[in-house]
């Protein structure tokens, strides 16, 4: 049965940029520990050892476009659902981190 | 000092280096939209839903980037994936769109092959482990700090016309047994693999513009002893850093080691501008990317019979046209090595196509335009004269229009952007002067102003004529034929011209 | 003068065709509709009274031929359309105006179909009772204190309300077949790869699938039809031709047809009422020729944790896209804030608490270490669901069961407990992981609310649904709510 801690869940909110408060991740815990111990139940599903996972649905391969140039949108349209923009560029917060 | 001596450090550690290369396609549209990419188009004129991350929008596989890719891997002597897919790599930055990159994973279309390269006459072997295909992020701007760095900025501006381009990942094995040379090592790999990228045509392949990138990662170990740490230096952009960043980085660990220090595995940035890393994220609060197949695109399946005919129509690697080159053109090995590892073997080969002989293609390129190239911190492939610019000069020279030194004035005109050869001639008045009239002024001064060395050529000693000779050539700036000179030298002293 | 509202799509159609009544009047009768009902049903996010009369007047003065032209409908807010605010149900969408149609929209547009405007869901299609919507819930005709089912309850409701008689749903794990069961509607998921993804805005990409929602079998036909077919700009879509859905909505029978009664989707957790109503339909399709039998599908019980794991973990991805740099809500931004803290803040105000929960729940079954027992166990399994499938049809044609296992519930009452609202997918799911088609048709009542019967088919065999729907339907035919509250 899992047991998630509010830690792992404050780990998991940073790697999905949520900032959740303390109570948040203290509900959230405990429904995610409900969640896990429901679907945990596919652990019992054991002919599935050497079954092939599916990833897709239908068994398409090889759909692919010729290289051609197609018009992009103006760039007007491109910026008008910005938050902020400024010379023709998306405008953002500093950025701290440096390691992409 | 933090550094121990490079050839000191490698005397007492044993390195091991690798290498990831990013390689932009020079396809016509992006990876999975219509999109152009173009360099150096207005921001953000050059993208649509699908490379912007709207919501909705799919992806669709550009062909001729599969076609890229495997031409890729097969060039390199890879095994080609029969069935792959590609993978989401998942995490935050301003620059990707969707917030994961599509990429591929565990699946690479092409594994398993290995690149030669000349080093010091020997030929190393380097092992690949994978060529894969994934898509570029945009670009920040960052204002308001110094130098558009990012700390201090206070606050960025992004344009995502390069989200999107293809960009093949060429990833090496752990290469060992380098020894005293795992700089020169790298920096011969990526100039090779340049020039096999630029022999297929896939890639434009320059440095200066991002088309080509590398990762460098370094380690060090005591002789016996397991391999150490490894640090990963990015943004390594030039030819020259590929060298400078191993060479720094394995004297810094040196440093490190000696001093009973250990090694934290980390990424490091690379400053072009003072040939130093610093460092970033360490990686051992590793972000975990969540990679999981990329569920918007189906598998990759290459036709088997389609691969062999790629294969059978890849150009020739460029170390058989060094081959080539060698015995054609009578050029040794050491020359077309030394070539190699400055990048300018295709330059040389197109100024010999453009009329001149190998050995002046050879002395201009691996000679002042090298020194210039040094100079100027580029690499001589990128400096800006053509091939065909480098010909017309010797022309010149072959012409009897320029001596060696003027033509090394009207090639320092042609980088300064003074326009073609003929006209830097004509605009620094650079000709050489053999008109008899022109210099018999300059002749009389120079007997006049050293009366010791005339007295000398007149009583026969004739090798005292070149003292005057020169002073005729610095009055004339260089541009006096010395032969002319001379002779109207001896003749205005008495002395028969013998001219053998 | 005959209610225009009260017509069927192909009614409407015809008259307009042979001009007995006009596209703009069709069009100002349902907006009018609107204005009088949906203060209460609150089916509709937006509604786009010029563009849907600009598109009206276009199809007066002859520019489409379609079988479709002039026939109002209601598309579900998490299609893209120029211009228009797309939400998905979401505060961190709220103003956004995409720059581009879905292809599903365009489509619909070309022939001449007019969009009234854009209804509501549960937010990203992450629910099944259209609570989890950041802009209120909407509510059943039936019962206005109860759920019209979701996501696509804002769709099911117009149907049901006579706000429109057609309807665009998408359905991930039952999305648009349950919100049809609990209203008394028509709602088809076809074949996964059968109709575009592009513009749709993506909750679990390799289950997600748009659809048709209409009042009757051949009106869902019809548009299925019109919103069918290969989509270049979307990699999963299949490069063949639509199954004759149309002439099958048309044929109204079903004798000889092999039906699979699935084992594993009735009993424990399926309310008596709509036990009952399930076995009567299924002993009216053998009064109409069909052989019945009883299939076992022994993975089928497998169906939702696989999907409570797959669909999470695609959606942690998908949603990630959004973190207030190219569209839509930006919090925190006071010049002192990091870009990092600023993506939190907006993601931890722009997301509703179910969305945040699969997120993490996502997030969690595909991080290193855990990805194997979580995300890929459930891949495997659904190799399972899908080989179950595949032996069903080596003895029946298609397979049916209860659409979902209750009727409309009250409005908040599983608010509270998750789990309960996801065993609302537990019979729907399954088609989903295998990607073949599935439907639900009217059935009848249970206490006064409808129940639906849920028939599935392999593959690109959709044309199979509409057959044993039109023969259902001539049978039995739909209820017809009161709507009292109307006149109260």
């Amino acid at each position: 049965m899992p047991e998630i801690t509010r830690e792992e869940v404050a780990h998991l909110a940073r790697l999905a940029r949520l900032a959740l408060d303390d109570s948040e991740l203290d509900v959230l815990a405990g429904q995610l520990d409900v969640i896990l111990g429901a679907v945990a139940q596919i652990a019992e599903v054991t002919d599935a050892a050497d079954v092939p996972p599916t990833s897709h649905a239908v068994p398409l391969v090889n759909v692919t476009r010729p290289d051609a140039v197609v018009p992009s949108l103006p760039r007007e349209k491109v910026l008008a659902g910005a938050p902020a923009a400024e010379d023709g560029r998306f405008r953002v917060p500093r950025i701290l981190d440096d390691s992409a | 000092m933090t550094a121990v001596p490079y050839d000191e450090a490698l005397a007492e550690f044993e390195p091991v280096i690798g290498l990831e290369t990013h390689v932009e396609l020079g396809t016509a549209s992006k990876m999975f939209c219509g999109c152009a990419t173009e360099f150096g188009a207005e921001p953000n004129t050059q993208v649509c839903p699908v490379c912007l991350g709207l919501p909705g929008a799919l992806p669709v596989v550009n062909e001729t980037a599969i076609e890229s890719t495997i031409r890729i891997g097969l060039a390199l002597h890879c095994d080609i994936a029969t069935w792959c897919r590609f993978a989401r790599k998942n995490y935050f930055y301003p620059d990707m769109p969707k917030n994961f990159q599509t990429s591929q994973y565990d699946e690479p279309l092409c594994t398993d092959g290995y690149l030669d390269v000349l080093v010091a006459g020997e030929t190393v072997r380097i092992p690949i482990e994978r060529v894969h295909l994934e898509e570029d992020t945009g670009k920040s701007l960052h204002v308001g700090g110094a130098t558009g760095r990012i700390h201090g900025a206070s606050h960025s501006l992004v344009d995502y016309n390069r989200a999107g381009i293809p960009l093949v990942e060429i990833v090496t094995k752990p290469v060992t047994g380098t020894g005293t040379m795992p700089a020169e090592v790298a920096k011969a790999y990526v100039t090779e693999l340049r020039d096999v990228l630029r022999g297929l045509g896939v890639s434009d392949v320059k440095m200066e513009q991002g088309s080509l990138r590398c990762d460098v990662n370094v380690s060090l170990n005591r002789p016996g002893q397991e391999w150490g740490t490894r640090s990963e230096t990015k943004n390594v952009n030039s030819l020259r850093s590929v060298e400078r960043a191993v060479r720094s980085e394995v004297e810094r660990q040196a440093f490190r080691l000696r001093a009973g220090e250990r090694i934290v595995q980390e990424t490091r940035h690379f400053h072009e501008d003072t040939g130093m890393s610093t460092s970033g994220r360490s990686k051992e609060e590793a972000t975990d990317y969540r990679y999981f197949p990329e569920p918007d695109l189906v598998p990759i399946a290459p036709d088997p019979v389609w691969v062999a005919t790629l294969k059978d129509a890849l150009p020739e690697a460029p170390s058989v046209r060094r081959l080539m080159l060698t015995k054609e053109l009578g050029l040794s090995d050491n020359d077309s090595e030394a070539m190699v590892n400055a990048g300018v073997l295709d330059v040389v080969l197109a100024t010999v196509e453009a009329g001149t002989s190998a050995t002046e293609a050879r002395n201009w390129w691996l000679g002042h335009l090298a020194q210039s190239a040094n100079t100027a911190g580029v690499d001589a492939a990128d400096l800006p004269i053509t091939p065909a610019q480098v010909a017309r000069v010797v022309a010149l020279v072959n012409a009897g229009t320029l001596t060696a030194g003027l033509a090394r004035q009207v090639v320092d005109g042609v980088l300064a952007g003074e326009g073609e050869p003929d006209a830097v001639v004509v605009s620094r008045g650079l000709a050489v002067v053999s008109d008899e009239g022109a210099l018999a002024a300059a002749v009389d001064e120079a007997i006049a102003a050293d009366p010791d060395a005339a007295e000398k050529v007149r009583s026969g000693k004739v090798a005292a004529a070149g003292a005057l000779v020169g002073k005729v050539m610095k009055a004339t700036r260089g541009q006096a034929d010395a032969s002319v000179a001379r002779r109207l030298v001896l003749e205005r002293l008495g002395v028969t011209a013998d001219l053998s | 003068m005959t209610d225009l509202t009260r017509l069927t799509a192909s009614e409407t159609a015809a008259a307009i065709k042979d001009r007995t009544v006009s596209a703009v009047e069709v069009t100002q009768a349902h907006l009018d509709r609107i204005a009088t009902v949906d203060g209460q049903v609150h089916a509709f996010l937006h509604v786009d009274t010029e563009g849907a009369l600009a598109q009206a007047r276009k199809v007066d003065a002859g520019e489409f031929p379609g079988p479709l032209a002039g026939v109002p409908l209601a598309l579900k807010d998490v299609l893209t359309m120029e211009g228009v605010p797309t939400t998905a149900g979401s505060k961190i969408l709220e103003g956004w105006r995409p720059p581009y149609d879905a292809t599903v929209t365009a489509r619909l547009k070309a022939a001449g179909v007019v969009i009234l405007g854009k209804t509501n869901m549960d937010e990203f299609a992450m629910g099944s009772s259209t609570e989890h919507s950041a802009y209120g819930p909407t509510h059943n005709p039936w019962d206005l204190t109860r759920i019209p089912g979701g996501s696509g309850g804002g769709s099911s409701a117009a149907l049901a309300s006579y706000q429109a008689p057609l309807a665009i749903g998408t359905d991930t794990g039952g999305s648009i077949r349950q919100p049809a069961a609990v209203t008394g509607t028509v709602g088809v998921k076809p074949t996964y790869g059968g109709v575009s993804r592009y513009g749709l805005v993506a909750f679990s990409s390799s289950l997600d699938q748009a659809g048709p929602c209409a009042r009757t079998v051949l009106d869902a036909a019809l548009l299925h039809e019109v919103i069918a077919g290969h989509d270049p700009h979307d990699s999963t879509s299949i490069d063949a031709p639509v199954p004759p859905v149309v002439e099958a909505a048309r044929s109204r029978h079903i004798r000889g047809l092999r039906v699979g009664v699935v084992k594993e989707l009735s009993g424990e957790g399926y309310e008596p009422g709509v036990q009952a109503r399930f076995d009567e339909a299924v002993e009216i399709l053998k009064d109409l020729g069909a052989t019945v039998t009883e299939v076992s599908c022994p993975h089928f019980v497998y169906a939702l944790p696989a999907y409570y794991l797959i669909a999470p973990s695609e959606a942690s991805s998908n949603l990630a896209r959004f973190d207030s740099v190219r569209y839509g809500l930006r919090v925190g931004d006071d010049g002192v804030n990091s870009l990092e803290e600023v993506m939190a803040l907006t993601r931890a105000q722009g997301f509703g608490a179910e969305v945040k929960r699969r997120i993490i729940l996502g997030t969690y079954a595909l991080s290193s270490g855990y990805y194997d027992a979580y995300y890929g166990q459930a891949q495997k399994v659904r190799t399972l669901i899908t080989r179950d499938f595949a032996r069903a049809w080596e003895s029946v044609d298609v397979l049916v069961a209860p659409t979902c296992p209750t009727v409309a519930f009250p409005l908040g009452a599983k608010l509270q407990d998750p789990l309960a609202m996801y065993r609302q997918d537990v019979a729907s799911i399954p088609s989903n992981l295998y990607g073949g088609p599935a439907a639900s048709f009217p059935a009848g009542l249970s206490d006064g609310l409808p129940v639906g019967l849920q028939v599935m088919a392999p593959t690109l065999r959709d044309d199979l649904l509409y057959r044993v729907g039109s023969a259902f339907e001539a049978a039995l035919p739909a209820p017809v709510p009161s709507l009292a509250w109307e006149n109260a």
